[in-house]
């Protein structure tokens, strides 16, 4: 019998676990010297306070949005992708080399075609694992990182010797032409009647993240492809039983990974930088794998988990740039949060779960339903 | 030693272990119910119910495990708090468990040390263990190389190890949960003599299991639980198997199965000259020939590991071998890109496979989604490249209706379920496909009494149907109540057929130990 309701399963560990990770958080701050109070008001009013913050904030939960999906996907399929990062990295270059490469009539065309460049880019960079793993029995977490160095090599390499617009000092691609500019959540809301920040970069990708999210959701839960991978994660021998092939799965399952990793770029490359810089891909690739932990490899979870993250990354910038507090410390605070969401989940789980039978054995001392089979 | 004295020495003697009024509730399901029991030293005593009955909760309290709500333990006359695994051993109770707990790639001796290593050093705990080791062997007959891998010896062997863990850590009292469930009959009877020895030497043994024949053979006083209560404590000698039946299910039970001799039609499955070779380039089949009739039910018998599994699993389309196999007359791809269960299940075959819990259900999946698995392709279960969930379930409904799975909630994980209840989920989707030809491996393994006549009688409702069976089973009783025909299977070949009715379980013995009649060939 389930020991939990649904919702304490997916609303309240992770917010016990956030709550935990906070208190560990301000007793650091407070060891440094520093408000945590004030911390945190700071970071508040820095990512949510106006719509500039807000700007950040969306904008940096839509590439996690992206990486977090990428990992979510694999995740049923009991792949652990850590090359989120590299293939978000190559995505950059499907995207650079759709919008230099073609002259796109208008932004909406070239966003569709800058996304599937960017689709196509990092499947094919997720598929190689995919096969080594499949048909070699290479070990695809191995795999998935080297994977990440490779892309970084490669794109270095592009942007240096092949890219690079002539005379320029800057490893990075020329500008992207005026008619492959996004609009930005400015643009998009101004029509309604909401006056966004002019200056922040989250853009239409936005909605393209979001879309990305229901896609998967009807994916894992309600079609037959979505029931194979699960069925494959839970137990391949079964899989190979009921006649699911573990190759086609592996190959399928990653290739979305990568090409959701990959399609990431459209929002930082394409709808911020408007050029294809070294690093594009700042770390998101990794933090997918947080955001895919907390977020429960759901959908959803993964949408919260991603404006979680854009949170902690908007309102960490904003700590650096205002406080005493260094650079360094965000980064530890961030990662006590995905060290409490991802890694001790049991920590707050069992408890919890205990708290909820002796609860449900206090209420109810005459179930309705005969107890049919006790545990074992 | 006479009866006489037997009983004065339990008059006087304190029992090795004492139960008294132990209950154990999970949320609201009470697995243990006031439970009391008297365990007398050096005897056998065995506990018997079906699974879900509440057997091992009970020893997982006296073992540390759990915590009992209310209760206390008595062990050797005196009151005993056992709040961990570590207490329990203190005690001088050892327990084997039904799954192992050793470590694959450690030696026999390492193992038996592992957690009762003396100091900081390994090697004068490792040269201890050694010369007690020997002691224990000449002791109880308990034979083992101390320097063999665990991963190198059979499971018997394994076990034997368990029980030495134990008795190493000078164990007064064994219990033993379901311990036949991995072994073959051979290694069964050699467990229960040195179980014997253990007695003779003054241990106290406590059986659990659910398999009547090793409570009539081995033990002295047997108790029967059922839903969480203790329903009878008698002497073995003054019961039967058929009164303790009833006692575990709580109504009368078939024993056997009934049914009309076998009206065989048409060859459906024809198999010519098929081989396996293994991953690890060891023949696994060598030149099987083997046909099934409409209508009849063919056992296949054998010590486990002989090759059955692997025929069932080139049948059933996840194995590739070579040869021939033809079902209704179509040949089957052995090899190519249709040698996959999806195939399989086109040509009209289902397969009830040997292990529901790693093979045959996904035991995260819900039951409605367990009930799709391997037809989930299937027109009626789908729209589009969407799943049809809502057609899935009002079908799962009708399933567990017409199989009696217990609770009949298709929302419920398959994990949740009870071995039998997994088993029925199984064989309604398997059945109720009305396959031509059915493929089923251990149709009982680990299922209760109850759920046993329930099974035996679907698949001899399927053969009056006119369909084909292939029934794979290590337990030759089974073999016998149910098939039609016996196929041998000894080291990858048939080593014959025979009629169910003109053989018994002598010659089927022999042919499982590669002996064949004297004059039918070497």
């Amino acid at each position: 019998m389930d020991t939990m309701p649904k919702w304490a399963e997916v609303v309240l560990v992770p917010l016990i676990s956030l709550l935990l990770a906070a208190i560990l958080s301000a007793l650091v701050i407070l060891g440094i010297g520093e408000d945590p109070v004030a911390a945190v008001k700071l970071m508040v009013t820095g990512a949510l306070g106006s719509t500039y913050g807000w700007g950040y904030t969306l904008y940096y939960a839509t590439n996690f949005m992206f990486t977090g999906l990428c990992v979510a996907i694999a995740f049923h399929a009991r792949l652990f992708n850590i090359g989120g990062e590299g293939q978000a990295m190559l995505g950059g270059l499907g995207v650079a080399l759709a919008c230099l490469y073609i002259p796109w009539p208008h932004w909406s065309l070239a966003l569709i075609g800058a996304t599937a460049m960017a689709a196509l880019f990092g499947a094919v960079w997720a598929a190689i694992p995919a096969f080594l793993q499949a048909k070699r029995g290479s070990h695809i977490v191995i795999t998935t990182i080297m994977f990440n160095f490779i892309a970084a090599a490669v794109l270095n390499y592009i942007l240096v010797n092949m890219m690079r617009p002539q005379g320029s000092m800057d490893p990075a691609t020329a500008r992207f032409p005026d008619a492959t500019k996004l609009p930005t959540l400015h643009d998009l809301l101004a029509p309604i009647g909401i006056n966004f920040s002019k200056a922040a970069p989250a853009n239409i990708s936005l909605l393209v993240a979001m879309a990305a999210c229901i896609f998967l959701w009807v994916l894992i839960w309600r079609t037959r492809l979505g029931y194979e991978i699960r069925a494959y994660g839970h137990s391949e021998s079964a899989a190979k039983y009921a006649g699911i092939s573990p190759v086609k799965i592996t190959m399928i399952a990653m290739i979305i990974s990568g090409a959701l990793a990959g399609m990431m770029a459209i929002n930082n490359v394409m709808g911020e930088a408007e050029r294809l810089v070294l690093n594009a891909t700042e770390g998101a690739g990794f933090i997918g794998i947080a955001v895919a932990l907390m977020g429960r490899s759901h959908p959803l979870g993964v949408f919260l988990a991603a404006i979680l993250f854009g949170f902690l990354y908007q309102g960490g910038a904003e700590l650096a740039l205002w406080t005493s507090i260094p650079r360094e410390l965000i980064v530890v605070i961030q990662a006590l949060v995905i060290l409490f969401t991802g890694a001790l989940d049991n920590m707050v789980r069992m408890p919890l779960e205990k708290i909820f039978l002796s609860v449900r054995a206090a209420r109810a001392p005459k179930p309705k339903r005969k107890p049919v089979e006790p545990a074992e | 030693m006479t009866d006489k004295t037997d009983m004065e020495r339990q008059a006087t003697a304190a029992p090795a272990i004492e139960l008294k009024g132990i209950s154990k509730a999970f949320g609201p399901v009470q697995a243990n119910k006031d439970i009391s029991i008297r365990v007398m030293p050096g005897t056998i005593h065995g506990i018997i119910g079906e699974n879900g009955a509440g057997k091992s909760t009970l020893m997982s309290i006296l073992y540390g495990f759990y915590k009992a709500d209310k209760g206390e333990i008595f062990v050797g006359g005196k009151k005993t708090d056992i709040p961990d695994s570590q207490a329990a051993i203190a005690a001088g109770i050892g327990m084997v468990f039904q799954h192992f707990k050793l470590v694959e790639n450690f030696t026999v001796l390492e193992n038996i040390i592992l957690g009762a290593e003396d100091g900081r050093l390994l090697k004068p705990s490792l040269a201890k263990a050694r010369k007690s080791l020997l002691t224990l062997a000449d002791d109880y007959g308990l034979k083992v190389d101390p320097d063999a891998l665990i991963q190198d010896i059979g499971v018997g062997m394994q076990q034997r190890v368990e029980i030495l863990k134990a008795l190493y850590r000078q164990a007064d009292i064994l219990i033993l949960d379901e311990p036949t469930g991995v072994l073959t009959p051979a290694e069964a009877d050699q467990l229960f003599r040195i179980l014997g020895r253990l007695k003779s030497e003054g241990k106290t043994i406590i059986l659990i299991t659910h398999k009547l024949r090793e409570i009539m053979e081995t033990t002295d006083t047997v108790s029967v639980m059922r839903r969480g209560e203790m329903t009878a404590t008698v002497k073995t000698s003054e019961t039967s198997p058929a009164a303790l039946a009833e006692l575990m299910v709580g109504r009368k039970v078939l024993l056997r199965v009934d049914k009309t001799p076998a009206q065989p039609g048409d060859v459906i499955l024809d198999i010519e000259g098929l081989r396996v070779v293994d991953e690890k380039g060891v023949e696994r089949l060598r030149g099987i020939d083997l046909q099934v009739r409409a209508g009849e039910i063919l056992g296949v018998a054998g010590v486990a590991g002989n090759g059955q599994s692997e025929l069932l699993e080139v049948l059933g389309g996840y194995r590739t071998g070579t040869g021939s196999v033809r079902v209704k007359g179509q040949a089957l791809d052995l090899t190519g890109k249709h040698s996959d269960g999806q195939s399989r299940r086109q040509h009209g075959i289902a397969h009830v496979p040997e292990d529901r819990q790693r093979e045959g259900l996904i035991m995260d999946y819900q039951a409605w989604e367990n009930t799709a698995f391997g037809y989930h392709n299937d027109p009626a279960y789908r729209s589009g490249i969407l799943m049809n969930n809502a057609a899935i379930k009002a079908d799962t409904v009708e399933k567990m209706e017409r199989f009696d799975v217990r609770p009949p909630n298709p929302k419920l994980e398959a994990k949740n379920f009870s071995g039998g209840n997994q088993q029925k989920i199984v064989l309604a989707r398997e059945i109720e496909r009305n396959p031509d030809l059915l493929l089923i491996g251990q149709p009982t393994r680990g299922v209760d009494i109850g759920a046993i006549e329930f099974i035996h009688q679907q698949i001899v409702a399927l053969r009056d149907q006119g369909k084909a069976i292939l029934l794979v089973s290590v337990e030759l009783e089974e073999i016998l109540a149910l098939s039609d025909r016996v196929a041998v299977m000894f080291d990858g070949q048939v080593m014959g057929v025979r009629d169910a009715s003109a053989t018994d379980e002598k010659e089927l013995g022999l042919m499982m130990a590669g002996i064949t009649h004297a004059g039918e060939g070497t």
